[in-house]
């Protein structure tokens, strides 16, 4: 019986605690605009919460950033892993302080930014992204043809697969990124079908597998990429991108038929942070590296074995000159 | 295994159409039954297909893209300013990030020699000296492995999900319990919260709280909640009338009825109810973290963004053996009820001395720790087992993807599977026309139910049409019928050998918990990197998905087959095989259903996961909807899996017989 006693004890205890602290919290406004995490600050330190989006090159931001205010600023730094679109939103509510890598979203520039300014820009981080098809460069060499958009109808057979049944396969990744793919196949009348491997991670790993056994493959990607220093791959051209053309696809994007453009990748703070950040703030608005730096630390996490912590160190190690400029003057 | 699918998958064709003479005789109302539905099917079908074509009208279907937009763009605008945001949701958004915060405080004050000395005891006191020694292994794992502080945020989280999701599940439950009209309202509901896919809640709690703790603290308890609310109101309903006439001669009104007699007896249910909430608030941790909930899931999700098997499975491993450690306790708790040897051991491991012991020892355990200066586990203390992992990985990929001699690599089984299983199904199905599928819908919900099973079946396909989503639908159940024949196969076989086998069972038992509480988000990389990107995969992720629970229950329902009934089938001299065919598999009918329906509901549950490889129509679409934050996408896609799921259950579930979990 005295068990049973405890435990319910135990229960009502717990269940008090809850109902306790939310009647402490509940005198009047609650800021919904304000989320901080739980896990935050423990030890009580200055806190930066940075937003990690799923592909390496954002890790490696991120990692550095965090090495750094880490290590030479004496901040504590909390990462969350989120998609793109629930990214700005979540920087919107102050849940996050700063995106280090954004690709280009208008609709939300102009609802958070322009409209409701909880975002401020940060400008950009110095790498610039560009969006494409590739092949890889052991059956680019065999057929040279293959790399402009013109010649692929011919090649669609050799690049069947099950599951994009009597066309070829055009593999695109992970639903959150940009991609214009079913309209240009259509557009540009190619014998292909779009196949979504609804991941970042399945590509990859679907890549590596063709790879391995020198197949070929048609596959959207990215740069900047570490997979392109194990897997080297070769830009199908496509259409020229022209400003007429991204205008007529803001309009209607199924008319689109030119290729990606490329996009100076871009840093943005929630506006409070910005303001108040003091000192992180002002590291984080002047970071700004290259693609190879970027790239060096991407692989070392992702082929390398290293976890991102240790990539970073091994980076900032490296390289002095370059983070020495971020940090802000006393 | 994939040769014996199409004939299998599309028998309910056949049957609707031409029932076998032998069970026309045999089942007259059956007969009857079919009469009319061809007689009915004879005058509509013309004029459908007259009127409307094979493909589901455009006119008959709804677009509910735009409301939606504009709701997640009021909540957006407004969560800052209106009522509903400032002085509730709020509240319990803050709530919920200062409980947990207690609670991973308290655990960061315990030190990790006060929390593994804590739990520990506390397994021995409730669950005896087998399930405290896991305990102890477990959470030395944990540390052993780097997760320590991933793990005490998943414990913070866990232990608050927990709690809410007793409480809410408890109070509907003791609402159903006691009035049978609110009972009839919340069944419904609860059916839906638990076909519903997580997901499919992720996307609208995440425009209301956003990214954080709170969303998925709610997302999870959604999830958890129905389970003990079932189990409640079972328990409540299902108490001794002789008792309750007894106390209520006694003279006890309404409440002290409930208190001393009501929900005493019920305490068995109870407990298993919060073993089951635990269990289902465990599988939500990972998904959970995709909406930003950090640890353990959190280090398994971004594991998997640089597709590093080896250091999902190291965070993989402490859910699991968390899971483990929080079933065994709960269930051996419930278990000991009502027995007089409640506490085992010596006498001064029972009572509230008992009680205080733990807490004194774990005081000083902690203390100890503090002593020693290790609040967080020592990090030199640190396995990696990340690289040997993918070792192995790369090892079986490179020896299995291809070139096997004479039965092919797995990529090229994936391939026949897609060309011979999934594509016929999936063209089959789309091709058929829609008022066809209705009707073998109702004829399958009819002949094995009432007409009303039939009506709310044929309702849930309508749906799917009028919300325009019909094709992608047609796409997810060909590959949910699939990936449920294969499950089924499988399941029933290795559980007809394990019921026969006790040894094979016991060797049996920790694959299958491992394989039950193993996140889905690992083993997404080998079923690519083994199946390569598309359908197989995903119906490979939900076969070892299901597995488990349908072999289990299979086991289960052939192992209580009344011995008296097999003994003398023996003894007229039949073999083991007669028996099983004409004893032991009529007389397990309702557990072989119940498997079926546990198929269903947890194959449906990984139609989403299926997404993330390549699976495609809904799954994919309820992806972009969350990475996107376009609810209109995702939520139709959500409900068209509901509805899918409805469906199915409908035309396999002959009984009454509802479910208690999405785990078995």
């Amino acid at each position: 019986m005295s068990r049973k006693r405890t435990m319910i004890i135990g229960t009502a205890a717990l269940a008090g605690a809850a109902v306790l602290s939310l009647s402490l919290s509940s005198c009047g406004k609650a800021d919904m605009t304000k989320q901080a995490s739980p896990f935050a600050a423990a030890k009580g330190s200055k806190s930066v919460t940075l937003s990690v989006q799923t592909w390496v090159g954002a890790q490696s931001n991120v990692a550095v950033a965090k090495y750094l205010l880490e290590h030479k600023m004496g901040y504590h730094v909390d990462t969350v892993q989120v998609d793109e679109i629930p990214a700005w939103d979540a920087l919107s509510q102050g849940r996050v302080d700063a995106i280090l890598e954004d690709w280009g979203h208008p609709d939300q520039e102009k609802r958070y930014v322009k409209d409701k300014k909880t975002i401020t820009a940060g400008g950009g981080n110095g790498v610039t992204g560009h969006i494409g098809w590739f092949v890889p460069k052991y059956w680019a060499d065999k057929h040279p043809e293959v790399t402009n958009w013109k010649n692929l109808n011919k090649f669609a057979k050799q690049l069947r697969t099950s599951e994009s049944g009597n066309k070829g396969q055009l593999m695109d990744g992970s639903p959150s990124y940009v991609t214009n793919d079913k309209a240009l196949v259509k557009n540009l009348g190619l014998d292909y079908e779009v196949v979504f491997a609804g991941s970042e991670a399945a590509q990859i790993t679907q890549i590596q597998q063709f790879a391995k056994q020198k197949k070929p493959f048609l596959t959207y990607w990215y740069e900047p990429q570490w997979l392109f220093n194990q897997v080297p791959m070769k830009e199908v051209k496509l259409p020229k991108y022209t400003d007429a053309c991204a205008a007529k696809g803001a309009k209607d994007p199924k008319s689109i038929d030119c290729a990606y453009p490329t996009t100076p990748l871009q840093k943005f703070f929630n506006t409070e942070f910005a303001k108040k950040g003091g000192s992180a703030a002002a590291f984080l608005k002047n970071f700004k590296w290259t693609k190879d730096d970027q790239n060096e630390v991407s692989e070392s996490i992702a082929s390398g074995g290293l976890s991102a912590d240790e990539a970073a160190k091994r980076w900032v190690d490296k390289h002095p000159d370059v983070w020495k400029k971020w940090l802000p003057k006393k | 295994m994939s040769t014996s699918t199409p004939p299998l998958a599309t028998r309910p064709l056949s049957d609707a159409v031409r029932p076998g003479p032998l069970r026309a005789v045999r089942q007259f109302p059956n007969l009857s039954k079919l009469l009319l539905l061809v007689l009915a099917a004879a005058v509509l079908v013309p004029l459908l297909a007259a009127k409307y074509g094979a493909a589901w009208p455009s006119s008959l279907t709804v677009d509910v893209s735009g409301p939606l937009g504009k709701t997640s763009d009021w909540i957006i605008d407004n969560r800052d300013s209106h009522w509903l945001f400032v002085y509730f949701l709020g509240h319990l958004s803050n709530a919920v990030v200062i409980s947990v915060r207690a609670v991973y405080m308290l655990l960061l004050a315990l030190g990790w020699t006060g929390v593994t000395a804590g739990i520990t005891l506390i397994a021995w006191r409730v669950a005896g000296v087998r399930i405290a020694a896991t305990a102890l292994i477990s959470f030395l794992a944990s540390g052993l492995l780097g997760m320590w502080v991933p793990t005490m945020q998943t414990l913070a989280l866990m232990v608050v999900a927990v709690v809410f999701s007793v409480v809410v599940g408890a109070l509907l439950g003791l609402a159903g319990g006691l009035s049978e009209r609110l009972f009839r309202i919340l069944r419904p509901v609860l059916d839906t919260m638990q076909v519903l896919p997580a997901f499919a809640y992720l996307l609208p709690v995440v425009l209301v709280f956003g990214i954080g703790v709170p969303a998925a603290l709610l997302a999870t308890v959604i999830y958890a909640a129905p389970p003990m609310a079932r189990l409640t109101a079972l328990g409540l309903r299902g108490a001794d009338p002789g008792v309750l006439e007894a106390v209520s001669s006694l003279g006890a009104t309404g409440r002290q009825r409930l208190l001393t007699a009501r929900l005493p007896l019920a305490r068995k249910e109870l407990l298993l109810g919060v073993n089951q909430s635990i269990m289902m608030a465990l599988g939500m941790v990972v998904i959970a973290s995709m909406i930003g909930a950090a640890g353990l899931g959190d280090r398994v999700y971004q594991a998997l963004a640089s597709v590093d098997v080896g250091a999902a499975l190291a965070a993989a491993i402490p859910i699991v053996l968390l899971a483990i450690v929080m079933d065994r306790t709960t269930a051996a708790a419930g278990e000991r009820l009502g027995t007089d040897t409640a506490a085992t051991g010596p006498k001064w491991l029972r009572g509230w001395q008992a009680w205080a012991g733990v807490a004194v020892v774990t005081a000083a355990l902690a203390l100890v720790g503090r002593l020693t200066g290790s609040l967080v586990w020592p990090g030199a203390w640190a396995v990696d087992v990340a690289r040997p992992v993918n070792d192995f990985k790369e090892w079986m990929v490179d020896h299995l993807y291809s070139g096997v001699p004479v039965i092919g690599g797995t990529a090229d089984w994936a391939a026949h599977f897609t060309d011979w299983v999934l594509n016929p199904l999936r063209d089959g199905l789309t091709a058929l026309p829609w008022y066809g599928t209705l009707l073998i819908v109702a004829a399958l919900a009819w002949l094995i139910g009432t007409w009303r099973t039939a009506l709310t079946a044929v309702l849930a396909m309508a749906a799917i049409g009028v919300l325009g989503v019909w094709k992608p639908s047609m796409n997810t159940l060909s590959q949910v019928i699939a990936a449920l024949v294969v499950t089924l196969v499988l399941g029933f076989g290795v559980g007809i050998l394990a019921a026969g086998s006790k040894r094979l069972e016991s060797i049996l038992r920790p694959v299958l918990d491992v394989m039950q509480t193993m996140p889905q988000f690992v083993y997404l990389i080998p079923v690519v990197a083994l199946f390569a990107v598309g359908r197989a995969p995903a119906a490979a992720a939900a076969v070892v998905y299901a597995l488990p629970a349908v072999i289990r229950i299979t086991t289960q329902g052939l192992r209580q087959v009344d011995s008296a009934a097999m003994e003398s089938a023996q003894s007229l001299g039949a073999t083991r095989w007669q028996i099983l065919r004409q004893v032991q598999l009529p007389l397990a009918r309702p557990a072989l259903l119940l498997a079926v329906n546990q198929g269903v509901v947890l194959v449906l549950a990984v139609v989403i996961i299926g997404g993330l490889v390549g699976g495609g129509a809904l799954g994919y679409d309820v992806v972009t909807g969350l990475a996107t934050g376009d609810l209109g996408l995702g939520l139709v896609a959500g409900v068209a899996i509901v509805c899918l799921g409805l469906m199915l259950d409908r035309v396999t579930q002959p009984t009454e017989r509802r479910t208690t979990g999405k785990g078995a």
